[in-house]
């Protein structure tokens, strides 16, 4: 390649360009690596997720015929017990029997019939004849039909195609069930409701003390040392592995405080601790940025110091404090690591129905399930992880539009 | 009456309290030599937080302390005779007793904690309407002194603002309560443990097997060098092996060779690395990336590959690294200034020599920093290592065998069924006093070098 003197390039310079060329080329792979990584692991979640989001069912006819259960029974609070204890669960196995042939209640999941108490409670005149249902399959059916079950779960399922019993479909049972021992029955609900429970609580505590403490040291900290060594104390607890807040939770408020095991009250307070360092951080950015000109003039005009930061410098930093408050809350939602340690990865059945109930969430139950050596759970886990990345980039982006409006409207 | 309810009668008391402050500041006329009337609103603020303040403080202290009362006063009672001395067994059937009393759960197992669960209830209930009417006697008094107080000449608004200062002091100060908190919780536990154990054995003793502790030599079997060095490997050397030059390449590529359309499009997606749980990248680690590992260590012959290996851990903890390696390169190559750069390029210097000679090195203290920071981000993962590290520690340089760290012990020794306050379980305090001491030193270091390089280029 000829330069503007019009001489061939000497060694030296061709060393040089091919060296440039080499940099340029490992900067494009690096980055070219590192998109693919995410890419990677986007592409690998949704497609073992698709498998923990559908599920397969059996077309059963259950002949309720037998069942002795007095009407006023099935309208109170009883009626599950009475259901159960009227041998609703054989009735159901029995039907499976005869559908399938012998053995047929094993290709059932064990909680299968517990659908049919639900619709039965919901109409009890099901009770009086026979009623076709569409009931969980056991979950080796399941991996079957994902094409990775053993061989005879795999004949078993051929069999039942080949006699129309089979059904594809959506799991919705995977969005409101709670944890369960039966991969088939085992939902994220409690895990859900957990999560929720445990967030609201670390809303409630850290947005308030995280932007009235960034307030104080923004607008009325007088430079002293000891004032420098709150600022460095935040600064540094931004930066505490979150276990480290764990062993904290745990020997304050489990050991000290006595507080009770596994419930979201405990871990919400954990991670708002957690948390309230990012949204001081981020709320001491955006009120820094808060022109001196809007303070001067409602000073200037008479207002008090609490009426200039709160009519006046809060209002204009709050889209600001708002998008860190959005990223301190998906992290505490994505948070396992100190809830582990606070007796929030114990094997909880039942959704919460109260601040100090045990509680598991939502990535906890997500560590749960991949630990288990059933493949029909690792399925179940990543659909879980599907939807906790829905959730927590869906946050991001929120955060990430709300900083971009923001700072064009500036 | 429970404390949620207790909060909202405090709460709606306080709104009565500003509505009352309110309507008294309204008749007010001007103070004498002010040519205006005083405006309403800060006799309401001032009435309202002196209905909140008393109440909330007493509610406060009362969470702290009425347990320890309930149970003082049902050891007092005739069936309390029955209780063991010893600590665990009397604790147990104490929070059994609690439980059935409370009405949380249905049964007790033992027939002394159902013989004092009534004594529980009748205590709890006690000092619960105990605990109502201090709170309803609080706020009406404060609120009646408060109210009593609005009168002409008196000026709300200076306490309000005080009033303001104190809340807003007090938040910023519950960030260096936590602080302390950390700090003594870990010390104490920490204490406790170096008790049962010599601090020079857990430093620098090299067998760790917390499943078998020797009741008389705990020390023996609690040395923690396995675990700084499975640390090291995992955080220090593999993960940073990954994040360092992917991290680092990647934003010198995207601030100096890609058009800005470019940039704007993958930066993004490099930032979507930064919000994933550390859960997820466990997951994918243990299930996707630690397989892979092994294959390839049977692929090259070593044998005893294993399925935890310090490899797939410290991967993946890589490749969480690399937005918070990439957008701190970024940052300090933006504070090196223009000119240095145009200098070097209208001298003739390719744009990589311009980096490598000129940038860089002028970067270089804040690129430290972030890899110090990024260091002391690795060593504090959690999930990572509990789901994809081994849990048994050795001591082995080979990456395709197994390696613990500390964070993963942590979990370990405090999740498994384990009696609380044995050396076990204080261990892991001493880990975690160890991590926060490491990271906290490395934190230091990093910002220390921020604000030097900062001091000398700004």
């Amino acid at each position: 390649m000829p330069d503007q003197t019009g001489k061939q390039p000497s060694a030296h310079r061709r060393r040089r360009a091919a060296a440039e060329a080499r940099f340029r080329f490992a900067g494009l792979a690096a980055v070219a690596l590192s998109a693919g990584m995410v890419l990677f692991l986007l592409g690998a979640v949704a497609w073992r997720a698709a498998a923990g989001f559908t599920e397969t069912r059996l077309v059963v006819p259950v002949d309720l015929t037998g069942m002795r259960v007095s009407p006023d029974r099935l309208a109170s609070r009883g009626a599950d017990l009475a259901l159960s204890g009227a041998g609703l669960a054989e009735a159901v196995a029995l039907s499976a029997d005869r559908a399938f042939g012998p053995g047929g209640r094993h290709l059932l999941s064990t909680g299968a019939w517990l659908g049919v108490r639900d619709a039965v409670k919901r109409d009890p005149s099901l009770l009086r004849g026979r009623t076709v249902f569409e009931l969980p399959a056991a979950a080796a059916l399941d991996t079957a039909a994902e094409g990775r079950g053993t061989p005879d779960a795999q004949a078993a399922l051929d069999r039942l195609e080949r006699a129309g019993a089979v059904r594809r479909g959506f799991a919705w049972g995977m969005l409101s069930g709670a944890d369960s021992t039966d991969p088939a029955r085992a939902g994220i609900g409690g895990a859900l409701r957990g999560s929720l429970m445990v967030v609201t609580v670390t809303l409630a505590i850290a947005f308030p003390m995280g932007l009235f403490a960034a307030l104080w040291l923004e607008e009325y900290a007088p430079r002293a040392r000891w004032t420098d060594l709150v600022e460095v104390s935040i600064n540094n607890l931004a930066a505490v592995p979150s276990i480290i807040f764990g062993l904290l939770g745990l020997a304050l408020f489990l050991g000290t405080l006595g507080m009770p095991r596994s419930a979201p009250l405990v871990g919400g307070l954990t991670l708002a601790l957690m948390t309230m360092p990012v949204i001081v951080i981020t709320a001491r950015g955006s009120l820094r940025s808060v022109p001196s000109s809007v303070r001067e003039a409602a000073l200037a005009v008479g207002a008090s110091r609490a009426q200039t930061v709160f009519h006046h410098v809060l209002p204009l930093a709050m889209p600001g404090v708002l998008t860190g408050t959005v990223i301190g809350t998906a992290r505490a939602l994505g948070e396992t690591a100190p809830l582990l340690l606070l007796g929030m990865q114990a094997f909880i059945a039942a959704a919460p129905g109260g601040l100090k109930d045990p509680a598991t969430v939502l990535p906890v139950q997500i560590f749960l399930w991949s630990d288990e050596v059933d493949a029909a759970f690792v399925d179940k886990s990543s659909a879980a992880v599907a939807v906790l990345l829905v959730v927590l980039l869906g946050a991001n982006a929120l955060a990430v539009t709300l900083r971009n409006r923001w700072e064009a409207r500036r | 009456m429970p404390a949620s309810l207790l909060l909202l009668l405090v709460a709606g008391l306080s709104l009565i309290g500003w509505t009352a402050g309110v309507a008294r500041g309204r008749g007010l006329p001007a103070v004498a030599g002010s040519p205006v009337r005083p405006l309403p609103g800060p006799f309401g603020w001032y009435v309202g937080a002196w209905v909140a303040a008393p109440p909330l403080l007493f509610l406060s202290l009362w969470a702290v302390l009425s347990p320890a009362l309930v149970t003082d006063t049902v050891l007092a009672t005739p069936a309390a005779v029955q209780l063991p001395t010893s600590g665990f067994q009397r604790a147990t059937l104490l929070a059994e007793a609690r439980a059935l009393g409370a009405g949380e759960s249905a049964d007790a197992f033992h027939p002394i904690a159902r013989a004092l669960a009534p004594a529980y209830a009748a205590a709890q209930a006690r000092y619960d309407a105990l605990a109502t009417a201090a709170v309803l006697a609080l706020a009406l008094a404060g609120g009646a002194w408060a109210a009593a107080r609005v009168r002409p000449g008196f000026a709300a608004a200076p306490h309000v603002e005080r009033m303001v200062a104190a809340l807003l002091l007090a938040a910023a100060l519950a960030a260096l309560l936590t602080t302390a908190g950390i700090a003594a919780s870990l010390l104490w536990e920490s204490a406790r443990f170096f008790g049962h154990v010599s601090a020079a054995d857990f430093l620098f003793g090299t067998r760790w097997s917390p499943g078998a502790v020797d009741p008389a030599d705990p020390g023996a079997s609690l040395g923690a060098v396995p675990l700084f060095w499975g640390t090291f490997l995992t955080g220090g050397v593999i993960a940073m092996g990954v994040a360092v030059p992917l991290g680092l390449m990647s934003a010198i590529y995207l601030t100096q060779y890609a058009a800005p359309s470019t940039r704007r499009r993958l930066k993004p997606l490099l930032e979507v690395l930064a919000g994933v749980p550390s859960v997820v990248y466990g997951y994918f680690a243990a299930l996707t990336v630690a397989p892979a590992v092994r294959r390839l260590g049977l692929a090259m012959g070593i044998a005893d590959a294993s399925a935890e290996s310090a490899l797939a851990a410290g991967l993946v903890m890589g490749v969480m690294i690399i937005p918070l390696v990439s957008s701190v390169t970024d940052d300090s190559l933006a504070a090196v200034s223009a000119e240095m750069r145009d200098a070097s390029l209208a001298l003739g210097a390719t744009r990589s020599e311009t980096v490598m000679q000129v940038l860089l090195p002028a970067a270089l203290p804040g690129v430290m920093a972030g890899v110090l920071l990024a260091v002391s981000r690795a060593v504090g993962e959690t999930m990572i290592a509990v789901m994809a590290a081994s849990g048994a520690a050795s001591l082995s340089a080979n990456p395709f065998r197994g390696a613990t760290t500390v964070t993963r012990q942590v979990v370990d020794l405090l999740t498994g069924e384990a009696v609380f306050d044995s050396p076990k379980t204080l261990a892991a305090f001493a880990l975690g006093l160890t991590l926060f001491v490491a990271t906290l030193l490395m934190n230091v270091a990093a910002l220390g070098i921020v604000k030097r390089h900062r001091d000398r280029y700004a």
